[in-house]
């Protein structure tokens, strides 16, 4: 029995050529001392797995027609067995996918591991990262909830800053002159058939690139790469002192991937994918389009950036971006790979990465952002025995829209100053002037207030907030 | 020793054939693929562009009696767009603030904000069109009051037709490089 069976399988391996497949793997070396730093792409690839698993999976529960997305989507959230688990799996799929290629990209940086010979690796790597945002874009759009509609608008607008084509691309992009039924199919088809089959592609490529050349060795202080002897060095190392990639190598691989799945698992059963918002309907004003985490920092930098460079920077900040990222291999060649003797490139990253954590940070906090729900003001919190007029000007304060804006005590918007004591800082006649004439980020009162409603407001903002003995 | 010397040139003459030939192949080779790729991206092509192609109309939209608005009023009406696809469920309808002003004058704002075309609300007792985005703001007639639109709302196309008012569908307002 056993040696039938051994006997089939060796006619399977022998017509089947299945030794041979992984061969490659097990006679290809790798540089020793290719450590834990080493699994980052390797976990991103993982991660490109479970999306395309829990992709297919979602491609069985959801209808990509505009009419009717949205419900199915309900379904996939409430009523399908288990079908909340695997959105919240291909959520923090993606998450863990623009994340772990942020290390790899990083860790690729840090160690130059770009230079001679592997520029192309550096160069399907950027590639690969561009697609797989456009993957994280379309697929929070596919969403399709009033959120999403509504920042498939916002992807057009940005797309509109672009010289000369930016109206076509931007009506291209959405199917038409405005978000219409053709506008989900369009992102179905872009998310589910293009953009993977590019992405296998690169990755197929990437792959290759990193068996052809050869994983880059741990890099060590003074040992320099020189393009005319390096092949032949990195060669002559590999047989001295390679290891098999499998399983010397791969096996940190498969741990680290594993330890990324149980993450994933444990965040999409616990936290899960972002709740839905209301259906798609472009005639509800109600909505606040807000990207995914790993967009809200570019959010964060269109709402902070002054007016008149905003639409430049939009448009050429990426394309600027995108000519620098692909150009680093070419800039610094060979020479040094060791992050010890690159401080520019250390400070470079920290720099990047400080830069998009604070963008980060304020983009949650939405400073800018009127509070439309803020809690209005009560007399009694506010001025204890108030006169006619402040109490006036309290109930003005809540409707006209101050609070959006302005805090008293904790109460309000941030996104001008707090005017708890706004009474110490300017003057009555102050006060009436910023009111009436507005500035920069605050509109001008001027044409909608009559005289006495502005002397109530300003009373107001004169007399709250003082201490007890001094207000009573 | 003739035969040898033959067969060398022979040899030779062929190479040089089976080379020329080669090259031959190779061109046609390419040429086909070539032909192939252009016949099969032909459909995805098509296909993309079908909202390009398509015929479309510019249609006026009734949006209610005259009387229905109020002078000094501000109100957001909503119409079905242009050319709509028999799916398109709600989606094929977009929403516009109506302000009527004395002397019939109507005049009627995209919702969309001229920054990044989020939705702006109408807040009544501010008299002011406000982005829950990044904070931009708008008088009542549509123009720019603070944060980061670079010009005011948009307008759409308005008239008066036997007591109805009735606006134009058009396209998603967008604000280019230049605004
Ligand atoms: S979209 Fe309205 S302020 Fe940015």
């Amino acid at each position: 029995m056993k040696k039938k069976l051994k006997n089939i399988w060796l006619w399977l391996d022998d017509r089947g050529g299945f030794s041979d497949l992984i061969k490659p793997l097990k006679t290809h070396l790798v540089p020793p001392g290719s450590t834990w730093n080493y699994v980052w792409g390797s976990a991103t690839l993982f991660c490109l797995i479970i999306q395309v698993i829990t992709g297919i999976a979602l491609g069985f529960l959801y209808q990509p027609s505009a009419d009717v997305a949205y419900q199915s989507l309900q379904y996939i959230e409430n009523q399908a067995f288990m079908g909340s688990f695997i959105r919240g799996m291909h959520n923090w799929g993606a998450s863990g996918m623009v994340f772990l290629m942020g290390m790899h990209m990083i860790r690729v940086y840090i160690n130059a591991a770009y230079k001679y010979p592997r520029e192309m690796s550096w160069i399907t790597g950027v590639v690969l990262m561009a697609i797989t945002i456009v993957m994280a874009f379309t697929g929070q759009l596919l969403r399709w909830d009033n959120n999403g509609v509504w920042s498939a608008v916002v992807a057009a607008e940005q797309m509109g800053r672009i010289p000369l084509i930016g109206d076509s691309l931007a009506y291209f992009l959405l199917g038409g002159d405005t978000i219409n039924g053709e506008t989900l199919n369009r992102f179905f088809a872009m998310h589910v058939f293009l953009f993977p089959a590019l992405l296998f592609l690169m990755v197929i490529y990437h792959l290759y690139l990193v068996f052809k050349n050869g994983i880059s060795e741990p890099p060590k202080v003074g040992r320099l790469v020189d393009p005319k002897t390096y092949k032949k060095w990195y060669e002559d190392m590999l047989l001295k002192k390679g290891v098999p990639f499998f399983p010397d190598a791969i096996w940190r691989d498969a741990v680290f991937s594993a330890l990324v799945l149980v993450v994933i698992v444990c965040l999409a059963w616990f936290v899960g994918a972002p709740a839905l918002s209301d259906a798609p309907d472009l005639t509800n004003v109600n909505a606040n389009p807000k990207p995914d985490w790993y967009f809200t920092w570019i959010f964060a930098l269109f709402a902070l950036m002054p007016m008149q460079i905003e639409s430049y920077v939009m448009f050429l900040g990426p394309l600027i971006g995108v000519i620098l990222i692909f150009s680093i291999p070419f800039l610094s060649k060979g020479g040094e790979r060791s992050p010890l003797r690159r401080p520019w490139a250390i400070a470079g990253v920290i720099f990047i990465v400080l830069t998009i954590s604070s963008l980060w940070y304020v983009g949650v906090q939405e400073p800018w952002s009127p509070r439309f729900d803020a809690k209005p003001l009560s007399e009694y919190t506010t001025v204890p025995n108030a006169s006619p007029e402040v109490k006036k000007g309290i109930e003005l304060f809540n409707t006209v829209g101050c609070i959006y804006c302005h805090s008293i005590g904790d109460d309000g918007g941030i996104r001008g100053p707090n005017l708890s004591d706004v009474q110490n800082r300017l003057t009555r006649e102050q006060m009436v002037i910023r009111i009436v004439n507005g500035a920069e980020n605050m509109p001008a009162y001027g044409g909608s207030l009559s005289k006495e409603e502005l002397d109530a407001i300003v009373s107001f903002l004169e007399t709250q907030y003082k201490t007890p003995n001094k207000g009573n | 020793m003739m035969a040898c010397n033959c067969e060398d040139q022979q040899t030779e003459e062929d190479f040089k054939k089976a080379v020329d030939r080669r090259g031959f192949l190779t061109k046609i080779t390419i040429a086909i693929g070539g032909f192939i790729g252009t016949v099969l991206a032909f459909p995805l092509i098509t296909s993309m562009l079908d909202p390009v192609t398509r015929k479309k109309s510019v249609n006026w939209r009734e949006i209610g009696d005259v009387n229905e608005f109020k002078e000094n009023e501000i109100k957001m009406v909503s119409f079905e767009n242009a050319s709509p696809y028999e799916w398109s469920g709600k989606i094929a309808y977009s929403a516009a603030y109506i302000r009527r002003e004395e002397n019939n004058k109507f005049t009627a704002f995209s919702v969309n904000c001229a920054h990044l075309g989020c939705p702006v609300r109408w807040e009544a007792d501010a008299e002011l069109f406000m982005c829950p985005c990044h904070g931009g703001v708008y008088y009542k007639d549509g123009s720019r009051a603070a944060g980061p639109p670079p010009r005011g709302l948009y307008t759409y196309p308005i008239r008066i037709v036997n007591n109805q008012v009735e606006i134009e569908t058009e396209a998603l307002p967008i604000t280019n490089i230049s605004s």
